[in-house]
């Protein structure tokens, strides 16, 4: 029953929030429309939802937000500094490639999402027979340092949330 | 000219927010016409969207609660949105432009670049 | 002139001059990505700027406008990535 009108949980309680966010209120009739939206909009999509195994670990999700945070904020400076000149005589941009041992599709996509969130760096493309993702960096010194990056801060985390 | 009148730390909270997210913003726009290659062009208006979008986001959120003495969250909706909106745009056109790469765009390939392939 | 008028007026010069130099990125491309990009960068800019009018006048109804083009310029610029990658739209 509960399986049948609410195949995705999750996404039904977002749209809930949603609705009344968008119209600032939580007047009883916007709270039974949201509800209306909220059990009808996954029930309409869930033809187009592909059936993946979801994200678990709510302690790993909130520590890979926060390491997103701090280097979105920290990214923001550096590549400002580059734009004002600061330091343009050493900038040299590149093209890494680096081999992942993520296989959930999920995953890929949500590291693809942070790497290209970051201000500095961008998922390029990537290779499914080689398992080789391509980025590009900004301010490249060194590529060991960059598949460090990849490997130990996000890739270890990924791995505990998705499998 | 401006709407309701909040108390002189409120300004100055909004007016630092303010100036540094646009700031922010101009400095990224900056960036997308000084770089010389395509993918050094890519960097930059992700300012723009990271905290850019984010400082005035903030600006907003706390002048409208400031004034209208209610928490006001709504402008979450667009940081929220923008946030995840904008790494799937930027990795679809760094894939096009990597399909249609030239070398004479500036960019150095990596010597053993292959044409991706296509399902991911 | 408090601190608050000083600011909007500087954000606004900023976010003005942001789009003229994205516009320019948009006419002198030199390829049809960086103009999609630069686009992409004026839809951001612009969406900024609605904001802050919105903080000038001290009304929320400029919110659903910085929405609406928030999501013109998602949809536009992902319609125009596509095309750049496999020259046509919908397959």
């Amino acid at each position: 029953m509960m399986k049948r009108w609410l195949p995705y949980p999750r996404v039904s309680l977002l749209l809930f929030a949603l609705w009344l966010t968008l119209n600032q209120t939580l007047d009883p009739a916007h709270l039974a429309l949201a509800a209306v939206v909220a059990v009808v909009a996954p029930l309409l999509g869930s033809p187009f939802m592909p059936v993946r195994k979801g994200a678990h670990r709510l302690d790993h999700i909130l520590l890979l937000c926060g390491i997103v945070f701090i280097d979105i904020v920290r990214s923001n400076i550096a590549v400002a500094l580059i734009i004002l000149g600061a330091r343009r005589e050493q900038t040299r941009s590149g093209f890494v490639r680096i081999k992942l041992n993520l296989h959930n599709p999920s995953a890929l996509a949500a590291l693809a999402c942070i790497i290209t969130s970051c201000p500095g760096t961008l998922w390029v493309s990537f290779d499914p027979q080689r398992r080789e993702m391509l980025l590009h960096v900004l301010d490249l010194i060194d590529e060991e340092e960059w598949r460090d990056i990849v490997k130990y801060r996000y890739e270890r985390l990924l791995v505990e949330i998705f499998e | 000219m401006s709407g309701a009148s909040i108390p002189l730390w409120a300004e100055w909270v909004v007016a630092v927010l303010l100036v540094s997210g646009t700031g922010l913003a101009f400095l990224g726009t900056i960036g997308l016409t000084r770089f010389r290659s395509f993918f050094d062009r890519m960097h930059a208006p992700t300012l723009c969207a990271s905290m850019g979008m984010a400082a005035v986001v903030l600006a907003s959120i706390v002048y409208f609660t400031v004034a209208g003495q209610r928490l006001v969250v709504h402008e979450l909706l667009i940081a929220i949105f923008v946030t995840m909106t904008t790494p799937v745009t930027f990795t679809m056109l760094a894939r096009a432009a990597y399909l249609r790469r030239l070398e004479s765009d500036g960019d150095h390939f990596p010597p053993d670049a292959r044409t991706p392939s296509r399902d991911t | 002139m408090s601190p608050l008028l000083w600011a909007l007026n500087i954000a606004h010069v900023l976010l003005g001059l942001a789009m003229l130099l994205s516009i320019w990125r948009t006419v002198y491309g030199p390829r049809a990505q960086d103009r999609v990009l630069a686009l992409d960068t004026l839809y951001v800019n612009g969406m900024l700027l609605v904001l802050t009018l919105g903080i000038r006048t001290g009304t929320t109804h400029y919110f659903e406008v910085a929405l609406a083009i928030a999501l013109m310029g998602f949809v536009s610029t992902v319609a125009l990535a596509k095309f750049l990658m496999r020259g046509e739209v919908i397959e």
